[in-house]
């Protein structure tokens, strides 16, 4: 029994990592190897003219440090917005806190897409089209951050928040000195996952930005695999670097992603 | 308690209520302004014929109240596209939850081992960047030298052409979204299984009951609610099928591909008619929304029993 | 705003609320106003994150022109850019590249977002929908004054950028669809010539499908092209559109001909029923025999001769398009360079336009893409008379007639392209497609029918 569980356990591990692994090898192949009938699983000689092809024609190194920039610069803005918002749902009482609570978990149904097109406009008038700020202020806040927050913080003990204000501590610091250190896991959930939001994210940076060299490394990628159809190496090698620094990040922080997970699936 | 004492406690409550909204306030505002405003526009701009006329001269807008959903109800492609995506949803639901059940109950057995590095490696594709996946798997289903012809064609299958036929494209981009998904769900339902005392797994082998029957009278009841939550989750996801299509199959072949959304962002950011575009985002959001509710209620009247 | 993949949202529903008990706490005045200062400079820090990434076009003294192109012209027109910017001190070119595909997209969403180019190539079929936006700047002033004379370029072209009385564009490229063919397997099946009508024609395809393998064809057409078809149609007496261009005219009898001449190539077995992308590699199937004939365009004569090997070089050739009584018209097709008019440095991109639009310029433009230039002065150059393959484009491009200059153009187009995929397929037939494509059109057509209407009323 045991051997088919581990079985099954190792064929769907095979399924999902298969791609993952050949993306890996195929961008080492020289170019125009990887067309060939039967489909090689190794690069015959490995080289790097894909990666070099990339950093040194194709712009990629600009690409990363914009998803760079792009991504560290919206989680940090949004994890500001959505935990102070999070705590404020669950341990601060004002009018009609919770049918506001609802009400945002029902908008979760909408479709982001619906908005989209307004909001492009909308941001013409500001003049934020085509800038970083056009990307990351729509960002900001999110109703799912401000949920996973509220439901963790739900779990902060009230005589811990109390004995502070007996002791005449204002809310602001009672929230910097007490909370957001009880609150570093869901924090650092929160961070993974928006850090994986706006890092994959293409279709609104594609719509915003006209400039290329603003571009993140997505939607390069985009741009470049409907131009360079027939170089499949290349755009193997292109999607290595798109999808390998959220891996490393993810592998590094997975523990606090799945336990942020669960926890919101549990508390519910 | 004392007249004075209430007055204080009152009034520090008012207090503490406005610090509450200086809290919420950045937050709310965004949200107000970058999501909720917006998507009463779109509800506007669904009434009117707004197109790159308008565009170019705002006089050339006509307020044409629901002929956009008239129109849109009486053309033939926004049925197909209507069409694809429930296919979509039928037939990747049960599949994505099929897999993320079957992968949670496989990491929750107590035979399993290395538990941590599969559920990593069953999770990794959740976390890829889509355009970056979507490029190799165009590969991976390519006719002549991709992977999954070759797999098959050691099995004595004729190789399938994908990507170019009306028949296989959805199901090669169900194959995907698949793939790429189930990872989500499982660990959702594999916190829901670990929430599963032990003592009734324990009182069950002793009564003698059998795996199957383990799992049929005691994990899956168990599981229900969650799994009855996830459900509603994905399908409602489901819906608003997009990213795949528009990097793979640019809603082709023959439109088979060509999901709502899809249809929406074609007419809204290819042909610029924003009003036919938005009418067609609200249709989606009121179906997603009628799907949910029916679920919803079915769900409670199951569990009211 | 997260657009990721299908299917990710949240996991869970509300729990209980909480209470917390009430205590006595202080809210003091400085919180309130620091609080406020926080989400201020958070958003102030934002702001100014997305103003910084928008640098100045003005830095210092040195003009920048900011130019998109697209696809082989985008990658290789930056080559081209040193030497003017040395005849030009001061100015810088900046160039972008835009994949075909999305190139249409970029440009709409750009001018919607008030970010449009200097200076940009423009399929020549898109100028009435950018005039109709009012995109562009009109050229008529400085063609006047410059070096462009519009008398040396080929009339069929010229007259694609003129709408209403403005010229709105200098044609960069001509582009135009004519036959390329495998003379060997002509010669082959008996036929000396290429054909010059349709009638020679069908007989040409049902001699080489006769003699060719049972996977093998006689013509390619792409079903993802809409060229071969527009071409066909062209060819016919009967406009596209009727009434100034306010319906459909597929119904009429010279679109129903186009089209029935182009499902039959599918149902006699002359073309497979298939996209481009399909085909895994159209050169090397064309260089392997796999089908005789392929409506094609310029660039295509560099890629053969660079693609195929050096034995194969004698074996194909190019002709003019046949029409049904001799030869035909063909589309007028290519790209142009036109000015927006939101740009801070028009003179600046005018003089870009003009250098791009020498002769001397347009020759070297040639030889790096294969692009055939739209000034017949240029086509006097050795290098372009004796090009025993070009010849044909030079013929034919006397023959050509632009599509109708609506803006809708564009969409009227993809719908044509699927209406005749499912004719071509199957199924529909001809009197359905055309009927189909008649009240699609009209649909279409009927926002332009109302604002005629309203202007003829003021």
């Amino acid at each position: 029994m045991g051997i088919i569980v581990n079985g099954l356990l190792f064929a769907g591990a095979a399924f999902a990592l298969f791609p993952l692994l050949w993306m890996l090898a195929a961008s080492f192949m020289a170019p125009g190897e990887a067309s060939t009938y039967p489909p090689p699983l190794l690069p015959a000689h490995p080289t790097l003219a894909n990666y070099r092809e990339l950093f040194a024609h194709a712009g990629m190194g600009r690409y990363l440090a914009n998803s760079i920039l792009l991504a560290a610069a919206a989680t940090a803005l949004s994890l500001v917005f959505n935990v102070m918002a999070g705590y404020a749902f669950a341990k601060l009482h004002f009018r009609g806190r919770e049918r506001l609570f609802r009400l945002m978990l029902g908008a979760l149904v909408i479709p982001g897409q619906i908005a989209m097109v307004p909001l492009f406009l909308m941001l013409k008038h500001m003049g934020l089209v085509d800038t970083y700020g056009g990307v990351i202020v729509p960002a900001l806040a999110s109703i799912f951050g401000i949920f996973l927050v509220r439901q963790y913080a739900l779990s902060i003990p009230d005589d811990l928040l109390e004995a502070a204000r007996i002791d005449g501590a204002s809310e602001w610091k009672i929230f910097g000195a007490v909370v957001v250190p009880l609150l570093k896991p869901i924090i650092i959930t929160l961070a993974v996952f928006t850090l994986l939001g706006t890092w994959n994210d293409f279709m609104w940076p594609l719509i915003v930005l006209s400039d290329q060299n603003l571009y993140t490394l997505p939607v390069a990628l985009a741009s470049l695999s409907r131009e360079h159809v027939q170089d499949n190496e290349l755009m193997m090698a292109g999607s290595v670097l798109t999808t390998l620094p959220v891996l490393i990040v993810f592998l590094a922080l997975q523990r606090y992603y799945m336990q942020g997970l669960m926890m919101g699936a549990v508390k519910g | 308690m004392i007249g004075s004492e209430r007055v204080a406690r009152s009034r520090r409550r008012a207090g503490r209520r406005q610090v509450a909204w200086c809290f919420v306030a950045p937050a709310l505002l965004v949200i107000a302004v970058f999501f909720v405003l917006p998507v009463v526009a779109a509800l506007a701009i669904s009434l009117t014929d707004f197109d790159i006329y308008a565009l170019a001269d705002l006089s050339n807008l006509r307020v044409v109240g629901l002929r956009n959903y008239v129109e849109l109800l009486q053309r033939p492609l926004f049925w197909k596209a209507l069409g694809n995506t429930f296919y979509f949803v039928a037939a990747g639901v049960p599949l994505s939850l099929g897999a993320s059940l079957g992968a949670a109950l496989l990491l929750n057995s107590k035979l399993a081992r290395f538990q941590s590095f599969f559920r990593t490696a069953l999770f990794a594709p959740v976390v890829t960047t889509v355009v970056a996946v979507a490029v190799i798997w165009r590969y991976l289903l390519g006719t002549r030298y991709g992977f999954l012809n070759y797999a098959l064609s050691s099995v004595g299958i004729a190789p399938i052409d994908w990507l170019g036929d009306p028949r296989f494209a959805m199901p090669a981009i169900i194959l995907f979204a698949v793939w790429k998904n189930f990872g989500y769900n499982m660990i959702i339902l594999l916190a829901g299984l670990q929430n599963i005392p032990n003592e009734l797994y324990e009182a069950a082998r002793i009564d003698g009951a059998s795996a199957f029957a383990r799992l049929r009278f005691i994990t899956l009841p168990m599981l229900a609610p969650i799994l009855s939550i996830v459900a509603i989750l994905t399908i409602a996801g489901y819906f608003q099928l997009f990213a795949e299509p528009y990097v793979m199959t640019q809603g082709g072949p023959l439109q088979s591909t060509l999901s709502v959304l899809y249809l929406m962002y074609e007419e809204g950011f290819k042909y610029w008619n924003l009003g036919s575009a938005s009418a067609v985002a609200f249709l989606l959001f009121l179906l997603i929304f009628a799907v949910t509710l029916l679920q919803t209620r079915a769900a409670r009247g199951r569990f009211a029993r | 705003m997260s657009s990721g993949s299908t299917g990710r949202r949240a996991t869970s529903v509300a729990g209980p609320p909480q209470r917390a008990s009430p205590a006595p706490a202080g809210v003091s005045e400085v919180a309130k106003r620091r609080a406020w200062a926080v989400a201020q400079l958070a958003l102030a820090l934002v702001v100014v994150a997305g103003l910084l990434s928008s640098c100045s076009r003005h830095a210092s003294n040195v003009t920048t022109i900011r130019f998109w192109a697209m696809g082989r012209e985008g990658e290789v027109v930056t080559a081209l850019v040193p030497e003017f910017e040395r005849a030009h001190p001061g100015v810088r070119v900046v160039v972008q590249q835009l994949p075909w595909t999305a190139a249409h997209e970029k440009l709409l969403t750009a001018f919607a977002g008030d970010s449009t180019p200097d200076i940009a190539q423009l399929g020549n079929t898109w100028i009435p929908e950018f005039v109709a936006l009012g995109a562009l700047s009109p050229l008529d002033a400085r063609i006047v004054k410059s070096t462009v004379d519009p008398k040396d370029y080929f009339s069929g072209i010229w007259d694609t950028n003129v709408v209403g009385e403005h010229v709105y564009g200098v044609p960069w490229y001509v582009d135009t669809r004519l036959l390329f063919y495998r003379r060997d397997a002509l010669e082959a099946a008996g036929i000396h010539e290429a054909p010059a009508s349709w009638t020679g024609w069908v007989k040409a395809l049902a001699a080489i499908k006769a003699r060719a393998a049972p996977d093998h064809y006689a013509i390619l057409l792409p079903l993802n092209e809409v060229e071969p078809l527009l071409a066909l149609a062209l060819q016919q007496p009967d406009p596209l559109l009727r009434d100034g261009d306010r319906y459909g005219n597929f119904e009429s009898d010279g679109f129903r001909r186009a089209l029935a001449f182009y499902v039959d190539m599918f149902r006699r077995g002359f073309a497979p029923p298939i996209t481009a992308s399909q085909m895994s590699n159209v050169w090397t199937e064309f260089g392997r025999g796999t089908f005789a004939f392929y409506i094609s365009g310029p660039w295509n004569i560099g890629e053969f001769e660079r693609r195929l090997p050096a034995e194969l070089q004698n074996t194909w050739a190019t002709a003019p398009l046949p029409g049904p009584s001799g030869p035909g018209a063909s589309i007028a097709g290519g790209s142009s360079l036109v000015v927006f008019r939101e740009s801070p440095v028009k003179d600046a991109a005018w003089q870009l336009v003009e250098y791009l639009s020498r002769p001397d310029i347009q020759l070297r433009f040639r030889e790096m893409t294969g692009d055939l230039p739209p000034r017949r002065s240029a086509w006097r150059d050795p290098a372009l008379a004796n090009d025993v393959h070009a010849r044909a484009f030079r013929d034919q491009l006397e023959r050509v007639k632009p599509a109708p200059k609506v803006p809708e153009w564009e969409r009227i187009a993809d719908e044509m392209r699927n209406v005749a995929e499912r004719a071509a397929r199957g199924q529909w037939t001809v009197d359905e497609a055309v009927r189909e494509l008649d009240a699609r059109t009209d649909r279409i057509l009927e926002k332009r029918r109302w604002l005629l209407a309203r202007a003829s009323r003021d």
